[in-house]
């Protein structure tokens, strides 16, 4: 009964969309105003509909009720109650059921935080928003149904993926699809500017801190997959340019773009068709991501073919936005462009370049995910793209961004001169002049490097370079976030007073800036310096990896909630001096019970993780293969995405949005009518 | 020429420069750095050229998992249910790895004959097999029909 009456609700959700994403359209081109007044009740009325189907779902879970055929393929009785609960977005059905709340959700945020925009103006966003909503309950309904029925009902049911089974993954694809579905605001604002042919500052101030908190679930999201994929896949790795992971990480790039040039297009009134335009891309990006993932066209093209209806909906959904909005674009952007015009030096342009370049960096990846997929549909052929081809691209064009990023943190808007921006240094000019010429040398050799690497005429060279060029670059960037406190510092009569004063974008920006720093730190000492080991231990062994010694004191049995487990146990010392134990397994699910699943086990620290992982038992013997590592500064890469996180949010918070949302607020009470195009300061 | 002009001109050129130049060298990469698979049946009719890495894929044949006394070094059959090539890996195996599992490694041929395997691959699904497996095999078997198990990814 339950399971109906959330399938009844889902339909009921899809019929309100096609209400919300129709009539306001109308009634905003014709101002009927009872038309465009529709959106926002609309609007509620889905996030109730889809609320309680998504309710009704999960009660399918917690209930056990494995006649729905989704709750039967994906949880069964013995399973914790967490993952019961987080199995409801464990696959594609589900998935896409949590996709469309998340979209009811940031649509009735919509509609409660923009009662400062105009009317026609908020109907247009909610309906372009209720028009994506429509394509992802059809989907639902017409080819994924999460509430059919599977008669007879079987005693219990299928796991879910004993590897999905895990805090850091329950939480992943939440984070990623709030993410996925913010980019639908800035994406409905545009098209809505679009129609209306208008595109002030106003616009572009309320779209702001939307994007920037989508972009935060992004980056959280992407992060924790890669934690995930590093402590549970049991091989060490952080990173693996699969199609996948490429899939979140393009809408991550190009929403960086958006982010930087709705800084422009808000300050400056510069970048205006560009910045829209940048908003379809991300959210295209999103919507080419789901599909990569969840069409099955990843594990096979033929499969795609031979099983069409999922992957063809999506797919013509995917044409119908990217080209629907694209059309638009061409046909209106020239109502939108112009705006404020900027010298040659000056952070605009580097502001170009960062977007150049990002924005590049998604395309590079996207030929990469691409290719193979289109020659194994024309039978030419099967490859695949990996890390040969995405690692050198990728630093290629990250290069020269964290270059410009220092660059442009300290350039003045408009029009910048060479002599004044130097002056901005509290350095001796000299000395400056040194600093920098052996970055630029350095930069310049390993491009050169690079390309060479890439055609293949020298053997590679060595990982000191890489690390100097990493490192260099992490010193940049710090070295000029610094200057630009500083540097804003420089008049007040009290530096440590005026530092609170600063705005909070402004921490917001530097913290950003700085989390890619402790990114790269990671990264490159990671790449350069990790050991690796495998070996066959006897128990009482040791092993010294690093400053480190490794003693193997032999495996025995242990027992989980729905697992059981051989472990090992490994005690690591340091001068002599036991530094921890580790406990490394091997999993059998009672689902699977003939699948070995590797846990690994990590001591992690600021500065190294330990990570050991068992391999096979050798027959006749107490012995085992192992795997050890030794990883410098790994954490680092995550808790850069966490400082990049902790900087979209204090940026997505500054006041002056709130304020600007309050000054309208009144000026919009005293005017009724739609409200004037702010002038773009200077 | 007026001076806007002048600065449009060099800002054009220096994107156009710059977004060509990085086309060729992403296309001179992908070019260089692709990694093609080979079934078994090609492998032994000659087809990967020589001394370049290649994906091999077939299923690990029954009863030809053995090991050195290291512990470490395996050796195995993969076949295509048609041809076999031997493998050789130093390393620790995928959880997955068992006889009559479709696998996928990573490594160049040596002597023209022993495929020696730098990584192998299989998928964390045991019902799962590598869509290059199922063709290859349904091309050995000559039924043309792709046999492929739709609906992994996670």
């Amino acid at each position: 009964m339950i399971p109906e009456v959330g399938h009844f609700a889902l339909i009921l959700a899809l019929g309100v969309t096609l209400v919300q994403g129709t009539l306001p359209l109308v009634g905003a081109a014709r101002g009927i105003p009872e038309w465009t007044a529709i959106a926002v009740p609309a609007a509620r009325a889905q996030l109730l509909f889809v609320v309680i189907a998504y309710g009704c779902l999960t009660y399918a879970f917690i209930t056990n009720d494995f006649s729905v055929a989704y709750v039967a393929q994906n949880s069964n009785t013995a399973q914790p109650l967490v993952y019961q609960i987080s199995g409801v977005w464990g696959a594609h059905e589900g998935s896409l059921l949590l996709w469309a709340l998340f979209l009811a959700v940031w649509t009735v945020a919509v509609t409660v935080f923009s009662r400062v925009l105009p009317v026609t103006y908020t109907a247009r966003v909610v309906a372009v928003l209720g028009l994506v909503s429509v394509g992802f309950y059809l989907f639902m309904l017409a080819t994924s149904n999460p509430f059919d029925r599977l008669l007879p009902a079987p005693a219990e049911g299928r796991e879910l993926n004993p590897l999905l089974q895990d805090p850091g993954l329950a939480i992943h694809p939440p984070m990623l699809y709030l993410g996925y579905v913010g980019l639908s605001v800035p994406f409905a604002f545009a098209i809505a500017a679009l129609l209306d042919g208008r595109l002030d500052a106003a616009w572009v101030r309320w779209t702001r801190p939307w994007t920037v908190i989508a972009w935060v679930f992004l980056t959280l999201g992407i992060a924790l997959g890669s934690w995930w994929a590093y402590y549970e896949l049991g091989w060490g790795g952080w990173w693996f340019w699969d199609p996948v992971e490429n899939a979140s990480f393009m809408p991550w790039l190009v929403a960086t773009a958006l982010i930087h040039s709705l800084a422009v297009t808000e300050k400056r009134g510069a970048f205006k068709a560009w910045t829209v335009l940048l908003s379809i891309f991300a959210f295209s990006m999103s919507l080419l991501g789901t599909f990569l993932v969840r069409s099955g066209v990843l594990v096979s093209v033929h499969a795609f073919a031979t099983d069409p209806a999922r992957g063809l909906f999506i797919l013509i959904f995917l044409g119908l936005v990217v080209g629907g909005s694209l059309m638009l674009y061409a046909w209106r952007a020239g109502t939108v462009s112009g705006g404020g015009s900027f010298e040659l030096f000056s952070r605009e342009t580097l502001l170009l370049v960062n977007n150049v370049l990002l924005v590049g960096a998604a395309a590079a990846i996207l030929i990469g995910t691409l290719y193979p997929l289109f020659l194994d549909a024309l039978n030419l052929g099967k490859i695949s793209v990996g890390p040969p081809y995405f690692d050198p691209v990728f630093i290629l064009l990250m290069l020269p961004l964290m270059l410009a990023m220092g660059v442009g943190i300290l350039a003045r808007w408009r029009k910048d001169r060479l002599e004044a921006y130097w002056q901005r240094f509290p350095l001796p000019k000299h000395l400056l002049a040194v600093v920098m010429l052996a970055l630029l040398l350095v930069t310049a050799l390993v491009m050169l490097w690079l390309m060479v690497h890439i055609v293949k005429i020298a053997p590679p060279a060595p990982t000191t370079l890489m690390v100097t060029v990493g490192m260099a670059m992490v010193a940049w960037i710090t070295f000029t976030s610094l200057v630009a406190i500083l540097d804003r510092l420089k008049k007040k009569a009290n530096p440590w007073k005026a530092v609170l004063g600063l705005p909070r974008g402004f921490f917001g920006m530097t913290f950003a800036h700085v989390g890619v720093a402790v990114f790269t730190v990671g990264v490159t000492l990671t790449t350069a310096y990790s050991v690796e080991k495998d070996l066959r231990m006897s128990p009482g062994d040791v092993f010294p990896l690093a400053d480190y010694s490794f003693r193997f004191e032999g495996v025995g049995p242990a027992q989980g909630p729905n697992y059981r487990a051989q472990r090992g146990t490994v005690r690591v010392f340091r001068d002599d001096s036991e530094v921890t134990v580790l406990y490394p397994e091997k999993r059998f699910y009672s689902s699977q019970p003939n699948n070995a699943m590797t846990e690994a086990a990590i001591n992690a620290g600021l500065t190294r993780d330990l990570y050991v992982s068992l391999g096979e038992p050798i027959p006749g013997t107490a012995d085992w293969s192992v795997r050890l590592y030794h990883k410098p500064f790994v954490q680092w890469i995550w808790l850069g995405c966490v400082f990049m996180g902790i900087g979209g949010i204090l940026a997505a918070t500054d006041r002056r949005y709130r304020m600007a949302s309050k000054v309208k607020r009144d000026s919009a009470a005293a005017t009724t009518g739609p409200a004037p195009a702010l002038e773009s300061k200077a | 020429m007026t001076p806007t002009r002048k600065k449009r001109l060099i800002l054009a050129s220096l994107i156009v420069g710059g977004v060509t130049l990085s086309v060729a060298f992403m296309l001179m990469a992908l070019q260089e750095n692709l990694n093609h698979f080979y079934s078994p049946t090609q492998v032994v009719a000659g087809e990967p050229p020589d001394g370049r890495p290649f994906r091999l894929g077939g299923l690990v044949e029954d009863g030809s998992i053995s090991r050195e006394d290291d512990g470490l070094t395996v050796h195995f059959v993969v076949t295509d249910t048609a041809e076999k090539v031997p493998v050789i890996f130093t390393g620790i195996l995928p959880d997955l790895f068992r006889e009559g599992q479709g696998v996928i490694a990573q490594g160049k041929l040596e002597q023209g004959t022993v495929f020696r395997a730098d990584e192998v691959l299989a998928k964390h699904d045991e019902n799962y097999m590598p869509p290059e497996v199922a063709d290859a095999i349904s091309t050995a078997q000559g039924t043309g029909v792709p046999m492929t198990h739709p609906g992994a990814g996670i």
